[in-house]
């Protein structure tokens, strides 16, 4: 982030995740796309952002519980009658 | 988490003892429940013991629920109580206060550059993609890695977290950023070495 004339990027870096959930007021959305559109790095921080969180999210990403483990549990909480009832 | 199977659960049936309510309870949240034992422990086992002492827990005091936060906050709130207490007692070594790493500005610099945000989601998770971002996530700092886990893995809004969590929104908000910029560090090495290697073929 210093191969640019901006001073104000790690000023600005506060703002992303409350920019990528649209929790920024108007002026300071305003002012951090003001500076993203002339700022390889910031944008790069943005999207690379954006996309780990999309990562997090993918099918691929979930782990569901196994089975098994819903088997014993459903046992523990003696909900035996209930186990085949999967919503 | 699938919302609509959460507010199709009666709360009136549950406090009156419906054990099939109970278990539609239990299906609808043992997954997120389950995943966040595993991400916060590390293994199947533990995370298993997590969801089990969540739900034994919710059996015990659901009597005495006065619903002042939403059922799924309130279970989210005794499975991250379950998951710091088995890693204080598994770990005491761990200091789960704000003054661990990544809680200091600097760390939060970017160093990492590379864009690979354009770069498809079944590349970037293929193989050992997968591997680095589990890695990643692990190496948050637990305090972080729960406010990371709720919002962004189970997508808890920011006041649910904060209520889960017995944090300020303004603590959430905080966390949930240095969580972000970490795991975005991390990711951008591994990609970046990635994709200098490839080119490189």
């Amino acid at each position: 982030m210093t191969d640019h004339a901006h001073t104000n990027c790690e000023e600005l870096l506060g703002l992303l995740s409350a920019y990528i959930d649209g929790d920024l007021g108007p002026e300071l959305c305003l002012e951090l796309e003001k500076h993203l559109a002339g700022c390889d790095n910031c944008r790069v921080v943005l999207n690379t952002t954006k996309r780990t969180i999309d990562l997090v999210h993918a099918p691929i990403g979930k782990l569901d519980v196994p089975e098994d483990v819903r088997e014993r549990l459903f046992k523990r909480l003696n909900l035996d009658d209930y186990l085949s009832q999967k919503s | 988490m699938n919302k609509t199977m959460s507010l199709e659960i009666s709360l009136e049936a549950l406090i009156a003892g419906d054990r099939a309510e109970f278990a539609r309870l239990v299906d609808a949240y043992s997954s997120p429940i389950y995943r966040l034992g595993f991400r916060m422990l590390g293994t199947p086992q533990d995370a298993e013991d997590v969801l089990q002492n969540t739900f034994l827990n919710v059996l015990t005091h659901l009597s005495t629920f006065e619903g002042r936060s939403s059922l799924s906050t309130w279970l989210y709130r005794i499975a991250a109580n379950e998951a710091l207490m088995l890693i204080r007692k598994k770990k005491p070594e761990i200091n789960m206060d704000d003054s661990q790493a990544g809680e200091n500005d600097e760390d939060l610099l970017p160093t990492q550059f590379a864009d690979w945000s354009a770069l498809p989601e079944d590349e970037l998770l293929s193989g050992e993609g997968k591997k680095a971002l589990d890695a990643a996530i692990e190496t948050l700092p637990e305090s972080m890695r729960l406010v990371f886990l709720l919002r962004d893995v189970e997508g808890l809004s920011i006041k649910e977290t904060a209520d889960a969590l017995n944090l300020t929104e303004t603590n959430v908000k905080t966390r949930l950023l240095r969580a972000r910029m970490l795991l975005r560090e991390q990711l951008s090495t591994y990609y970046g070495e990635r994709i200098a290697r490839e080119e490189r073929q």
